[in-house]
This record gives C-alpha cells, structure tokens and sequence, in this order.
C-alpha cells in the first residue's frame, strides 16, 4: 500500500518494470567477485590469529614459502607503516597484523599458490610466534582503569580535561540541551533502565571475494564485491603506498553488503600478492573468515531515563550511551548519541556516548548503524510510559512528534519529514484497529535515520537508435539501476527498458562515494537527472538545427520535441539521434556533484506476537512496518528494502548475537549457530509506503535503505512484553532468556 | 594426488571431468565445469545459496562429494530454463521482484523446482517450510514466497489451458 501526500503523476517513476539485471541473475548468469576466473589466476589465503590478544613476536615463513605451488607470501612488513595520525592507519593495521593481534581472526601472512588447497596448507605452515597478552571483552569492564589495553596511544577525547594515561575508551560525545533537573522535576511519570546488545553480522550471503592482476607496468586490476569501488582504491592505494592512479576498480555484482562492505578486507593483500607472483591472484573469504574477522556493528550499554508529564508530554531524557567498536575506534557512539531520543521533541535533554575498544573483530557499518540499540532502550520506555499512564502508544508518540522547523537533538532544525504520517499511517491500519489475536502481545515502536547525500556522478550517452545508457559509479545493492533508468526515463520520455543503467568503473565514470546511508537513488538518481536535463538542452539545440529555428521555439516534452509555432511536425528523441552525426556529433552529458539535504528517514512499525511459556520462543504472527520514502521510484524495491530491514531488525531483536568463549574465541562462526531469519521463521511483512516528498530532491526521493532495522528490537520487545508481562531489556530475546524473564516475573 | 574421472549428466549434457577425491561437487561444478550458477555462502550445507538437483533430489552441492555425482543427472540453475524459455518460476522471480543482490536466487529457484515438482499446489506454510533450508538475507522472503505462490498458479493453469 501507497500513502502519497500530494505529489505529481509520473509516467515512469512509482512503476513497477522488470529490473535490467534481473534475467541475469534468475539463470545464473550475473558475476559475482568469486565467479571470475583469469588465466594463470592463483588463489590467497590468509592466515589468522588464534589469539584475542597477543604480541607477534616473530613470523617465520620459510616452510611454507618451499612448498609445492606457493608463489608469494606477506607479512605486514610488506607494507608501509602509516604514520600515527594518517587516518587510514588503523584500517591498514586491521587488513594485517603489525606488533600486535588484537582480536581472534586478525590476519598476520598470506599466501597466494596455485591451488585453494595449496594455499590453505601453505598458510598453515607459518610459524608464528605469540606473546599471549590479557584481553578484554566486555565494553564495561574494557572501560575501568587497570584494563587490559589494546592500544597505548588512545588518550579519551572529549572529557572536560585532557586525561594522562591511555585506555580504551576512544572518546566521549555529548549533545546537552535545556535544564534535565527542571525537566524531570516537571514530570509526573520517570522510567529508566539499562539496555544491552550484543555484536552482530550483517549477514550478507555472498562472502568478500576479489581478483587483482597486476601487471609489470606497476598498475594494477581489481575486480571486487564492494559497496563502493572509488573506496576501495583509495583505501587500496593507502595500504600500498601507491599513488590512486595506479589503481583500476572493477565493480561485480555485489551479494549483499548493507554496510559491511564499505571498507576493505582483501584487496591490497591480493595486489601486494600478484604483484609478487606476476600472476592474477584470487581471495575468497570462508563464512567462517566473514564472522570472525569482517565487521559486526557493535554491541551496546545503554542506560535511559525518561520523565513525562501526566497528559504524556516528555519533559526530559537523560542517556548514557557505551558502544564496542572492536579493536579499533569507530563513530558508533557518536550515532547511537545522535539517534536515541530523534523521534521525539524533548526539551531537556543530556546525552552522553563513548565509544569504547575491546579485543573483537573491527566493527563495520550495518544499515542504520548504532540507531537499533539506541531506540531499543528508548522505544521500550516509551512504551512504558504510555502504560503508565494507560494510553494509547501512537497517541503518545504523536503527542511528541517533531516536525519541520523543530530543532532536531543533534543541532539541526528539521526539514520536511513523515514521522506524523507514518504513526497515523499505523494508527489507521487494518492491522492496528483490528486486535490481536487472544493470547498475542502487541507491541509498537518508531525509528529514525539521516540518510545522506555526498558525492555522486553520472554519464548519460544517447545511442543513434534512440536508446540512453546511463553510467553512474554507485554498486546496486538492492535495485539502484533500475530507479537510476526510472528515472531517465522520466526526464527523457522514453521507455525505461530503452535505457541501459551501468555501474561504471573507477576510470569510465566520475568519483561517486560509497553506496551507504541510504544514497544511491537520492544522491546519485539526482546527478542522472541533472545529466538528463543537460541532455534535454542539448536535444532542444538539435532539434532547432534541424528545423532552422531559435532553441527558444523548441519544446521538449513526453520524449519529443515541437515547435512552438506548429510549424515542424515533432520529432522524436530518435530521429533526433538518427541525425547526430549531422548535427553535432554524438550526445552525451555528465553531472558530478555534492548532493545536499537528503530527507530525514522514519519508519514505525506494529507486530503481533505469540509466545510459547513453555519454551521461550516467540513467533512473529503479524508485522506491518510504515516508511516515509519521499517518493517511491520503483515501489517494488522500496517494499523489498522495507521488508529486509525488518526481517534483519527481527533476527537482532530474537536470535542473532556473537558468542565469545572466555579466551576470546568466537564460538558460533557459521550460519548453523549464527542463526539469521529463515521463511519458516516469518509471516508477510506487510508495508505501508508513505511518500511526504523531500522538497530537496528532483523526484522527492528519501533514501529508504536502512531505517527500517531500527523499529523492530523496541517493537519485538513491547509485544512481548504485552504477551507476557515480562520486560526483557537484553537482547537477543532468545527462548532461554525469555523463559527466565516469564519464569522471575518482571514486569514493569 | 591422483585425480578421479568423474561421468555424469549436467543439465541435460553428458560431461566428464576430473576432479580430486575431497573435492566438493560444488567446486568441481564451479571450477571444473565453470558453471557459476550454484553460489557458495557457507560451504557447511547452511545456506542453500549452492542447491541443485541430484537425480531429482534437492541436495546441498557443498556438502557433496564430486565423485559422488559420477553416473548421476543433476540439474543447476543453468539448466532450469526451457532454451530462452524462462521457467515459470524464474519469470515470476523476475515480476514479484523476489531478488535484490540476487546471489541467494540460483539456490531458492532450485529449491523451489524441487518442491513444485513433488507438490504442485503448495500453500504458504508449505512454501516457507521448503525454502526454510535457504538463506536470504536481503528480501525477509516475502517476495520470494509470493512468486513462488504465483508460479505455482501459473504452472497449474498452464497445465488446465
Ligand atoms: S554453500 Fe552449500 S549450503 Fe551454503
Ligand atoms: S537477494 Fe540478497 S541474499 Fe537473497
């Protein structure tokens, strides 16, 4: 179901065509990074450490450098060492080992042999030479003073004074406003508690996988499964020591990321490897590789106090936010602060982050990162409140609902945005009027996400026949190319499978960052509307040529251009290509820019929910999730990004977590205990697109790619809690711990 | 190592090749025959994303062994459609939008050829049930189910018109 505002009617954009890439993939067809094979290619293997924590004290790589079909071997020696204030140098201490192993999983050599098997044998047989040093796993305990310390260069940023001694807080954030005494001094109602996460996975089903060939020229091929390959030749160029230019990126299809393959894990190891073996060079991760050594998003504490007044106005929040980034720092607090009280307008407010490094796999972005673990803590108490006060919980978010020109807690004032219109787009649903089953909790909750914009470029050629190819630099994870050919279409008036949309590589196309925080249809769709439009000046200019007329008499409309006297019958975006070589030469235009004031996402969402109190499992008999898109381009894909966020918001709130045993071993590194949603887990995932158009973007696109991960831990926990009286404030709500919720009795 | 001679019949052709004895069925088809349809996700028989026929039987090719396949008829997502004639079920893939990164695909037509072939007129639960051994991480499995749904229906008219 479509809620629209009030926007225009479009011919092409809100439809709903088969995807360009889509035949492809159904017969198996499409190149994923793993799938390619060069002649002569050998394949890499990575040898890992077993430890948490540990000095590498020597690296002895003799044996296996002798043995049968092994061409190269690296250690970190075999990269530059980044100076202490170059901003990649973590992310290069992560791809490889140096001094030190901070996590189980850290790489510390790697091979490159003929065979998969050669090289994993080869692998096995560098001698490393450990110091084994005490570890720490848990966020609050990596906190206290006398800590075992993975670095002894973090000096906490952010605190009043400038602390002395190392340790492994990162730094502080925090977002003050008003008078928090006054606040809760006004309220009638306070509810707090301390929330707490675990890391987990993305998930994304294809393994990281590149090739890299290079050649004797110094310049070097790479052909990846990444979020963004303009990234990945910088980071790859840093790592290296080489200049960028030296570096060709070649995007594969990409089997899923939804943040984890925005940074790098393998390329400049398979260069540095095929450089030294003069061959292409293979890698492929392990899932098991994928777990222990790619990037979680953090676990999280998470401490919130809300204060209300009697008729649910929120008169104050006090927040108090921990974040584990791994082994190194990241800016998860920082989110997670700018995030947790967003859906609401609180007066007074004090927020408080720290980002905090621990002995585990170097967190990554995952699809909204840090607002799932934020709303989860606040969700919950609002949902407490309106108990408290016995009412309805939509009535109670609406109540404090922001909009445009509220100051939003992190600095800004709200632009245009739908959470209004999403709540009562819940309120009004079928699903939300009609009650629940007997004996099924209900539960409800709302989620907030920027979305982004940054640098995106596009190349539109117009082919003699008629037809438009349309090139941009952003990796389609989820369906971009064919809202990126919508809305061509629409600007050029010519049938959406008569353009081809291509993702360019790092030398065919313009620098474009990397597809995350929802950008790829607002920010990029706007430079492949900005070059259509260039296109439709130039086309205009033809036309008048081939008429004999002033540009100004010509009109161009629905694919066509007329003469405004009547004088010239219209001539379609084909005839006109048919005469390019007489009119000008070939048409063509590129648009590079910064894109600015990508719409605020929202998304609220009810469940139904049943629990067996015999076992502990809950099962999610009804979901239905309400998401301000702008505009939907391909409504399809919108709903397919909808329904994902949510079934991945459902494995975090129920299943998914990393286990670690007490030397820092990750104890459930595959699919089998690591357990993501399956079909039989899940009902349809009804969705309710709502369009309030962001009045920034040509088509009024929002991204729509993350928010929807938010709502489901607070909304899984409500319901439950409406099932069972049992507040769980830890997740995952697995069944034992639901179990030992029901069994103690603690409602609240 | 010696290398074992391995005869079967791969989507309709009859093939040999060689392969090692610990070899999975899965690589061989992927490096040995470059067939690239079948995916690997996880290698421990987990994720489906490697599904094919064996002798009309839904099998994990990860956890098989290739020497296994020799004698066999196995069936993988290449040899699904009919020449350019799409399988039902790819082309109502293709309509209900039941892919975004697409790499879970090549196993969840397979695994769903299987459970039309035994069972026509599936009903939800049935569906999800049978699919339940395939991973997807991307679409929460609504649209697939869906066009699973709907190409069940259209085989069946198919079969009455
Ligand atoms: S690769 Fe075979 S089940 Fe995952
Ligand atoms: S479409 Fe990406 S895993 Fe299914």
């Amino acid at each position: 179901m479509t809620i629209t505002e009030q926007r225009p009617s479009y011919r092409y954009v809100g439809t709903r065509p088969v995807r360009h890439d889509g035949l492809d993939k159904v017969v198996g067809k499409a190149r994923y990074a793993a799938d390619l094979v060069l002649p002569g290619m050998l394949y890499g293997h990575i040898l890992r450490s077993p430890h948490a924590h540990a000095r590498i004290v020597d690296i002895d790589t003799s044996v296996a450098e002798a043995m049968p079909g092994v061409r190269a071997v690296i250690t970190g020696a075999d990269f530059p060492d980044l100076p202490a204030d170059d901003p990649e140098r973590n992310m290069t201490r992560n791809l490889m080992a140096r001094d030190k192993v901070l996590y189980e999983g850290h790489a510390v050599a790697a091979v490159a042999a003929a065979t998969r098997r050669q090289a994993r044998d080869a692998a096995e047989a560098i001698e490393v030479t450990y110091e084994v040093l005490p570890h720490t796993l848990d966020i609050l305990e990596a906190m206290e003073p006398g800590a075992p310390l993975l670095h002894d260069d973090i000096l906490t940023t952010g605190l009043d004074s400038e602390p002395s001694e190392p340790s492994n807080v990162a730094n502080r954030t925090c977002y003050e406003r008003g008078d928090i005494e006054q606040g809760f001094a006004s309220a009638d109602v306070v509810v707090e508690g301390e929330f707490l996460t675990k890391p987990i996975h993305q998930g994304y089903i294809e393994p990281h996988a590149c090739v890299a060939d290079t050649g004797q020229d110094g310049k070097t091929v790479i052909w990846c499964s990444s979020q963004g390959h303009f990234r990945v030749r910088s980071q790859t160029a840093a790592m290296l020591g080489w200049d960028t230019s030296r570096i060709k990126v070649i995007p594969a299809e990409i089997g899923g990321g939804f943040g984890g393959k925005t940074t790098i894990y393998l390329e400049p190891l398979a260069v540095e490897l095929s450089a030294r073996a003069g061959r292409p060079v293979k890698m492929v991760m392990s899932r098991d590789e994928v777990f222990r050594a790619t990037g979680p998003t953090p676990g999280s504490v998470i401490r919130v106090k809300l204060g209300a007044t009697g008729d649910g106005r929120i008169t104050a929040a006090k927040a108090w936010l921990a974040y584990e980034s791994g082994a190194f720092p990241g800016v998860w607090a920082m989110l997670g602060c700018m995030c947790v009280v967003s859906p609401y307008n609180v007066e007074n407010f004090l927020i408080e982050g720290f980002e905090v490094v621990v002995n585990k796999p170097v967190n990554a972005a995952y699809r909204a990162p840090s607002a799932p673990m934020a709303a989860f803590a606040t969700d919950t108490l609002v949902d407490e409140i309106a108990r408290r006060l016995d009412m309805d919980p939509i009535d109670l978010r609406l109540l404090n609902c922001p909009s445009a020109g509220d100051q939003a807690p992190y600095g800004p004032k709200w632009p245009l945005i739908g959470l209004r219109e999403c709540l009562e787009a819940i309120r009004d649903s079928e699903h939300y009027r009609s009650a629940p089953a007997a004996g099924h909790g209900r539960g409800v909750a709302s989620g907030f996400w920027f979305n982004i914009g940054e640098a995106s470029s596009a190349t539109v050629n117009l082919n003699e026949n008629g037809t438009a190819t349309v090139v941009t630099g952003s990796p389609d994870i989820g369906g971009s190319r064919a809202s990126m050919a919508l809305m061509a279409a629409e600007e050029l008036g010519i049938d959406v499978h008569a353009i081809q949309p291509v993702v360019g590589d790092t030398e065919v196309v313009g620098f474009t960052d990397v597809t995350e925080g929802s950008r790829a249809t607002f920010a990029t769709g706007m430079a492949v509307v900005e070059a259509c439009r260039d296109l439709k000046g130039q086309l205009r200019g033809r036309a008048a040529r081939m008429w004999d007329c002033d540009v100004e008499d010509v009109e161009w409309a629905d694919g066509r251009a007329t003469h405004s006297g009547g004088e010239h019958e219209p001539l379609a975006l084909a005839d006109i290509t048919a005469e390019a070589g007489r009119t000008g030469g070939p048409l063509g235009a590129t648009a590079s820019l910064n894109a600015r004031g990508a719409g605020p996402a929202f998304s609220v969402q009810v469940t139904d929910v049943s629990v067996d109190d015999e076992t502990g499992r809950v099962t999610v008999e009804r979901y239905t999730t309400a998401q301000d898109a702008g505009t939907a381009i391909h409504p399809d894909y919108v709903e397919g990004q909808m329904q994902g966020g949510v079934v991945q918001g459902i494995g975090w709130a129920l299943n998914e977590e990393y286990i670690h045993d007490a030397d820092g071993v990750m104890e459930n590194p595959g699919f089998l205990d690591y357990r993501i949603p399956v079909a039989s887990d899940l009902p349809m995932i009804e969705t309710i697109i709502v369009e309030v158009p962001n009045p920034n973007h040509p088509y009024g696109v929002r991204g729509v790619g993350e928010v929807g991960i938010v709502p489901p831990l607070p909304a899984l926990a409500n319901a439950i809690h409406d099932a069972t009286d049992a507040r769980i404030r830890e997740l995952p709500m697995s069944p034992p711990r639901v179990l030992a919720a029901i069994n103690s009795g603690n409602g609240a | 190592m010696s290398r074992t001679h391995v005869s079967c019949n791969i989507n309709g052709d009859d093939v040999e090749f060689l392969c090692d004895a610990g070899e999975s069925l899965l690589d061989a088809l992927r490096d040995e025959m470059r067939l690239m349809g079948a995916k690997e996700g996880c290698g421990t028989g987990d994720c489906g994303a490697c599904s094919i026929l064996m002798d009309g039987r839904l099998q994990c090719s990860c956890l098989i062994f290739a020497p296994e396949a020799d004698g066999a008829a196995i069936v993988t997502v290449e040899g699904i459609a009919d020449g350019d004639h799409l399988h039902p079920l790819q082309q109502c893939f293709l309509e209900g939008a039941a892919l975004q990164c697409g790499v879970c695909t090549p196993g969840f037509l397979v695994a769903a050829k299987a459970l039309l072939d035994r069972n026509p007129d599936p009903t939800e639960t049935e569906v999800r049930y049978a699919l339940a051994g395939n991973l997807c991480r991307c679409t929460g499995y609504d649209k697939i189910i869906r066009s699973v749904l709907a190409a069940a229906d259209r085989m069946k008219e198919e079969v009455a018109g």
